[in-house]
């Protein structure tokens, strides 16, 4: 599903030319869950955003389902991230003027599905994530858990090949960490493509394959034997 | 992204940053309607000159003393080089040529007019009764002044509703008499209503004969002779015989000025237009003035929204759906407040006429037109570069909010 080559994304920071990216390989499957974790600036959040196609690479291949996503232009990425990908951030990116349901609507209104279908994408969307009841309230009405839940049920509510997260567990207490995590883990049991970004060794030891950055390379790549 | 929901997304964004809408609203709003009060004022003077010309007649000429051309040497700057237009001749015009009907003299001056312990000063009209039925002036009691040789003064006269009261209040006023200067008149008419009459208020004004007026003012020359031609007679032909024969009366000099209302409308109008013009545009400046403020206030707005455009981003949203939504957003703003001013600007017209209705204020079609256009265009144009740099940001720098 997802194929890099020799990818590369440097930055310049303070007169310093910082490499993010370093030369990286990197293939995943569909339907694997994958954590990427390394100390801050190895880079693993440029991956995350490389392979969201929220960022451009200076150097290298980087194919996507198939096909060859460096040449695209803007317009070509934003449809495939609208169809394809879904992201969780760690500070959830809920637009505060809208409701937890039109949060949830906001990527179906974006892509022009229809509102009757809207509503029953969403509807289902929140039945999965246990929010039903939070439906009406704004952002600043939830707790951090439930904005992670409502993020995640935005993420998800297309139904995307792959799913990206980004310490999404990073502003939650445990115990709303853990349900987030073990939610997302059941997506990834129903086929999505799960890659979490994460500097908690705990939670990114829970993933099948475990990748560790450093300085802009992959420094370990462990991965369970399958079954 | 489907229009309709377009326009709930802008809208509650809209809705979200209340006051931030509100200032662009305003803006706009006082921009539109500066331009449709201006050219409402603008056309109301148009109006009420043509009204006023138009009153008077199409076979009436107005005659003042001086030329309006330019004959060398030094300008009548102190009013002694022309020569005055005297009752006499104007009695003679009336006699000599056969396109004449009648005159209507005019002096004007003011005075001093009591009755009994209470005096005040007013505007005093020296005409005949020729003059009130041209203008159409109505009684509210007793009738015109009486008719006859317009040399011979009397002690005939008209007050306006505002004199009589100040004067006699409830009171008796008609057959009473008062004091105009040093003179003795006796109240026979009273004028009713506002009867404005060549920019006066006649209402706070008495009229007495032209003859008895030039004695009480000691002056005999005539600010202005109203002539009324017979039905029949060519206007050019009658033109030139009657200043022919005012050359003849005054000793072979043409020291008079007579024109046609059509001829006067038509430099008033020419002027009343460029001007109407010029405060139109003064008006579109502060339009101009609104399209930079939506421009300011959409760039703070795009910048404290950063995060949302990067987000919008990561959804899925291109450039273009990014750019069309903070368009939208402007346009309807600029909208809703271009409407408001239009209701503005129509209520303080009606306002305006309600204040003054003898001036025929009333917004034309095209400052309408035009307003609502400049402000849709200036509200899209300055809001082209906030959208665009909304469009243009870095998605993964956007959800940093940078």
């Amino acid at each position: 599903m997802i194929e890099c080559r020799q990818l590369c994304r440097s930055f310049a920071l303070g007169g310093q030319t910082v490499h993010a990216l370093d030369h990286v390989d990197l293939s995943i499957a569909a339907g694997d869950y994958v954590s990427v974790m390394g100390p801050s600036g190895s880079g693993k959040s440029t991956l995350l955003n490389m392979l969201g196609l929220l960022d451009r690479p200076d150097a290298g291949e980087y194919r996507l389902l198939d096909r060859e996503t460096t040449g695209l232009d803007e317009e070509q990425r934003a449809a495939l991230r609208r169809e394809h990908i879904g992201f969780v951030f760690q500070s959830y990116h809920l637009v505060p003027r809208l409701t937890a349901r039109e949060n949830i609507e906001l990527p179906m209104m974006l892509a022009g599905v229809a509102p009757a279908e809207r509503r029953a994408l969403a509807e289902q969307a929140m039945q999965r994530l246990s929010i039903g009841d939070r439906a009406d309230h704004r952002p600043n009405e939830l707790s951090g858990g439930q904005r992670q839940r409502v993020a995640i049920a935005r993420a998800i509510v297309l139904r995307p090949a792959l799913l990206l997260a980004d310490e999404p567990t990073g502003n939650l207490d445990s115990r709303s960490g853990t349900e987030v995590v073990e939610l997302l883990e059941a997506l990834n049991g129903e086929g999505i493509t799960l890659l979490v970004v994460t500097h908690d060794g705990a939670l990114g030891a829970r993933a099948r394959r475990r990748i560790h950055m450093r300085d802009g390379r992959i420094a370990e790549d462990q991965r369970d034997a399958p079954g | 992204m489907r229009p309709a929901d377009q326009l709930r997304f802008c809208l509650t964004a809209l809705l979200r940053q209340r006051f931030r809408s509100a200032m662009i609203l305003l803006a706009m709003a006082i921009g539109v309607a500066a331009v449709l009060l201006l050219t409402a004022l603008g056309a109301g003077a148009r109006g009420y000159v043509v009204q006023e010309f138009a009153s008077l007649g199409k076979d009436v000429l107005v005659m003042f003393p001086g030329r309006k051309e330019t004959t060398g040497g030094m300008p009548p700057v102190m009013g002694t080089a022309a020569r005055d237009i005297t009752l006499e001749d104007a009695h003679l015009l009336t006699r000599r040529v056969a396109a004449v009907e009648f005159v209507a003299p005019l002096v004007i001056g003011s005075a001093e007019v009591s009755a009994g312990a209470l005096s005040r000063e007013v505007v005093i009209l020296g005409t005949n009764d020729r003059f009130v039925s041209m203008r159409q002036l109505s009684f509210a009691q007793g009738g015109n002044l009486p008719g006859g040789d317009i040399r011979e003064g009397g002690r005939a006269c008209l007050i306006g509703e505002t004199l009589r009261d100040a004067l006699f209040g409830n009171g008796p006023a008609l057959g009473q008499w008062l004091r105009i200067g040093g003179y003795r008149f006796q109240v026979v008419g009273i004028l009713e209503g506002r009867g404005d009459a060549m920019g006066m208020n006649l209402s706070d004004a008495a009229i007495v004969p032209v003859a008895s007026a030039q004695r009480l003012f000691n002056s005999y020359g005539l600010f202005r002779l109203l002539v009324k031609l017979r039905p029949g007679y060519d206007l050019d032909a009658s033109r030139q015989r009657i200043l022919a024969t005012m050359t003849e009366l005054h000793q072979g000099v043409e020291d008079v000025t007579l024109v046609s209302p059509d001829a006067m409308l038509e430099t008033f109008d020419r002027v009343l237009l460029i001007m109407t013009l010029g405060v139109a545009a003064i008006g579109g400046i502060s339009l101009l003035v609104a399209g930079v403020l939506i421009m300011n206030v959409m760039m703070i707005s795009v910048s404290q929204r950063t995060r949302e455009v990067g987000l919008l981003k990561a959804l899925g949203a291109d450039s273009g759906a990014v750019l069309g939504l903070f368009l939208l957003e402007a346009m309807l703003v600029t909208l809703a407040g271009a409407l408001m001013g239009l209701a503005l600007g129509y209520a303080g017209t009606a306002a305006a006429l309600h204040w003054m209705p003898t001036i025929p204020f009333a917004v034309p079609v095209w400052a309408s037109g035009a307003a609502l256009t400049v402000a849709l265009l200036t509200g899209g144009l300055f809001s082209l570069l906030p959208a665009r740099r909304a469009s243009r940001l870095q998605p993964v720098l956007a959800l940093q909010g940078r």
